[in-house]
């Protein structure tokens, strides 16, 4: 995440200027109210409040609940009514391996005592798990463990049926196993995180006795340096983009001075190898879904020939941007933005020279420019610590986005031949997918609205659960589109949910990714969603444009299509259409469905008791 | 090193650990006199003092302090150490 004022500085002195920084953060505009109730088998306030710094600095108002000491499972499980009643977004469960039950491990245990423990262990954690998802439905954080600081059999440790240290090795690996079948679960890696401080610093023994703190104050920023990465993984706050400088920094040299076939890149010298180290890793970032970009200082036609090399990893294809002039780099990363239609603060920029670091820090905050240094072996890792590319679970459309901005740049370099924009569309041959919410895209969805910030009429976030509850509950019209079309799929990139109230719809959320803009999918949504609305029987629908510092682009938006204004506010707009007197807008895109068939409430005000279920289509 | 030049240089430190800038501490203060020092402050302070002077407080060493006097001599030993 980016901590531009924050990610830099010590632990010690976080916590003497808590209570100001706490202060002057919360005074900044537009914070996001965000319920966190934190379940302790530990002490929690050290981590928590590190936390709350943290995420004010990253754009939340965050309001905690805290377990009373070591009262996790009770609080969950046994009297769940002062949790549910906290109505939380999320619980982290912040438990330590001290917590665990091994009481029934014995110097004499078998292979089957052993399964019969880590089963035993997983079970009372599924119960606390179970119980959220019953109680609150909201996404749950749960640490797995450090490997304990002592192991009594030394390297036996992790072989011996006995070994504590085999126990959480298999603990864990239990623990990744439920959290791959369960969606709502996120599994904070405290095993690899201690690991990478390393024990010496993690644990804390005189703090463990003297308030049950079991960590050092740096392994308490550490963890709510990740807990606040997972959670803005969740609430799409997550880089998209890694903006890489060239000379010195993607290969060793000025490749204007030494030219192409002396830059330093490819397994001959230990320096070579380091560069390629680099592109490997930036290559494999892409592979997971993170655009790549160029903006250096150099002759274009220069820049683009180290790509050349017959070493290189990374090749002209994998970038979705390339900018290589002599203009201010903060200048070029605004106009790669633009380009790629995502927002500078989504963007990390890498580049050796620190005054370029220092120019695009001040003139830019917004981007995450971390201070790499000047060696290039350093800095997967370096990036890697920033924890900027955090991400829940890896989607379909993750692996597939690079390729799809790929072929966004071939689109519109077709666009320029064709004179008549509709006559470009058609060319397109474009297919979408409408339908109402199914299980499988449920994932996605979720995602989507929880990154989308230009197409975005509410900016209203739900959870994964909100969305699920969404798609069940009857009085919701929730539609998704996918579109592809001649160059590739583009994937599911629209969101539009209408709420029910008797005779109106309201549209609660209407979203749709900027990588369609301009394809008339936003008529197709209409077209669909107002089907949908006849069909059962709703006369008006109403739109509302919510401003935020980034959706201007659909200020307009209900005015184009036809909506009539009703009001409006401080920027914000109501707008109303009549059913009846609407027809068909999309001329474009052909359009497909899956199984269509929603529960829409019929009766007035009931929505919540309606059991009566219409099929739509 | 004596106790009342340590505790001048605890002083901001406490004062912007408790948010109170006026705060004025001194051999005789105890957490008792003043607004905010409670447990989980005083955890704050322990980490703060550990890192100013690079020293790490035994377990029970901090038991016996009555007030801020006690804690700036047991700095002054750990010091000396």
């Amino acid at each position: 995440m980016s901590f531009p004022t924050l990610q830099d500085q010590r632990v010690e002195d976080l916590l003497q200027k808590r209570k100001r920084l706490r202060r002057q953060l919360s005074e900044n505009q537009g914070l996001r109210e965000l319920r966190i109730a934190v379940l302790g088998g530990v002490t929690t306030n050290e981590v928590v409040d590190l936390l709350e710094l943290l995420l004010l600095d990253a754009g939340f108002r965050p309001i905690f609940y805290q377990s009373e000491y070591n009262r996790y499972f009770e609080d969950a499980v046994m009297e769940p009514e002062k949790l549910t009643a906290f109505r939380p977004e999320i619980v982290y469960i912040h438990t330590h391996w001290m917590n665990i039950h091994m009481a029934r491990l014995g110097i004499t245990s078998t292979e089957t005592e052993v399964r019969v423990a880590v089963a035993a262990e997983l079970t009372r954690y599924q119960t606390i798990w179970n119980s959220i998802h019953q109680s609150v439905g909201c996404n749950i954080i749960q640490n797995n463990f450090e490997t304990p600081p002592v192991g009594l059999l030394g390297n036996a440790d992790c072989v011996s049926e006995s070994g504590r240290t085999r126990l959480v090795w298999e603990l864990n690996l239990a623990f990744s196993q439920a959290a791959a079948q369960d969606k709502k679960l996120a599994i904070q890696d405290l095993h690899s995180l201690s690991a990478s401080l390393g024990h010496a610093q993690w644990h804390d023994w005189t703090r463990w006795f003297s308030y049950k703190i079991p960590t050092t104050p740096e392994a308490s920023l550490a963890i709510a340096k990740s807990t606040m990465a997972i959670i803005g993984a969740l609430f799409g706050k997550s880089k998209k983009c890694l903006v890489l400088d060239l000379d010195n920094t993607l290969w060793g040299g000025v490749i204007g001075d030494v030219g192409t076939d002396r830059i330093e890149i490819g397994k001959e010298t230990p320096v070579a190898e380091a560069y390629t180290a680099f592109q490997q890793y930036c290559l494999e970032l892409r592979r997971r879904g993170i655009l790549l970009a160029v903006c250096s200082k150099n002759q274009e036609d220069i820049a683009r020939e180290g790509f050349a090399h017959p070493d290189t990893i990374l090749k002209l294809e994998h970038f979705s941007a390339f900018k290589a002039n002599w203009e201010p780099k903060h200048q070029n990363l605004q106009a790669i933005a633009t380009e790629l239609n995502l927002g500078l603060d989504s963007f990390v920029f890498v580049d050796d020279n620190p005054a370029e670091r220092a120019l695009v820090r001040a003139q830019l905050p917004m981007v995450l420019t971390p201070e790499v240094g000047s060696d290039v072996a350093l800095y997967p890792t370096i990036l890697d610590a920033t924890r900027c590319f955090e991400s829940v679970r890896l989607s379909k459309e993750d692996l597939e986005r690079a390729d799809a901005y790929a072929a966004n740049s071939a689109r519109a370099s077709s666009a320029a031949k064709f004179a008549d924009y509709g006559a470009y569309l058609d060319s397109l041959q474009m297919n979408a997918e409408i339908d109402t919410f199914q299980p499988v895209y449920l994932d996605r969805i979720a995602q989507l609205i929880n990154k989308t910030n230009q197409f975005n009429l509410t900016t209203r976030r739900y959870t994964y659960a909100e969305v699920e509850e969404i798609s069940q509950r009857p009085g919701y019209i929730p539609l998704y589109g996918k579109l592809a079309d001649t160059f590739g799929d583009n994937g599911l990139i629209s969101v539009l949910i209408g709420r029910r109230d008797d005779a109106s719809l309201h549209l609660d959320l209407w979203l749709m990714s900027c990588r369609v803009l301009k394809r008339d999918m936003e008529l197709a949504m209409l077209d669909a969603m107002v089907e949908r609305a006849a069909t059962a029987g709703i006369e008006t629908l109403f739109g509302y444009y919510y401003p935020t510092a980034k959706n201007k682009m659909v200020k307009d938006h209900y005015r184009q299509l036809g909506f009539a204004l009703e009001s409006s506010q401080n920027g914000g707009s109501v707008w109303s259409l009549k059913v009846a007197e609407y027809t068909p807008r999309n001329r474009h895109i052909a359009i497909s469905r899956t199984s269509a068939t929603v529960n829409l409430c019929t009766a007035p005000k009931s929505s919540q008791n309606c059991s009566r279920s219409l099929p739509i289509s | 090193m004596h106790s009342a030049e340590i505790i001048a240089e605890l002083q901001p430190i406490f004062a912007d650990i408790l948010d109170l800038p006026d705060l004025q501490l001194f051999a005789a203060t105890t957490a008792a006199d003043v607004e905010g020092w409670d447990s989980l402050a005083h955890i704050n302070l322990v980490v703060a003092i550990e890192k100013r002077y690079k020293v790490k407080f035994a377990l029970g060493e901090l038991q016996e302090l009555k007030n801020v006097g006690d804690m700036a001599n047991l700095i002054i030993k750990k010091l000396a150490a």
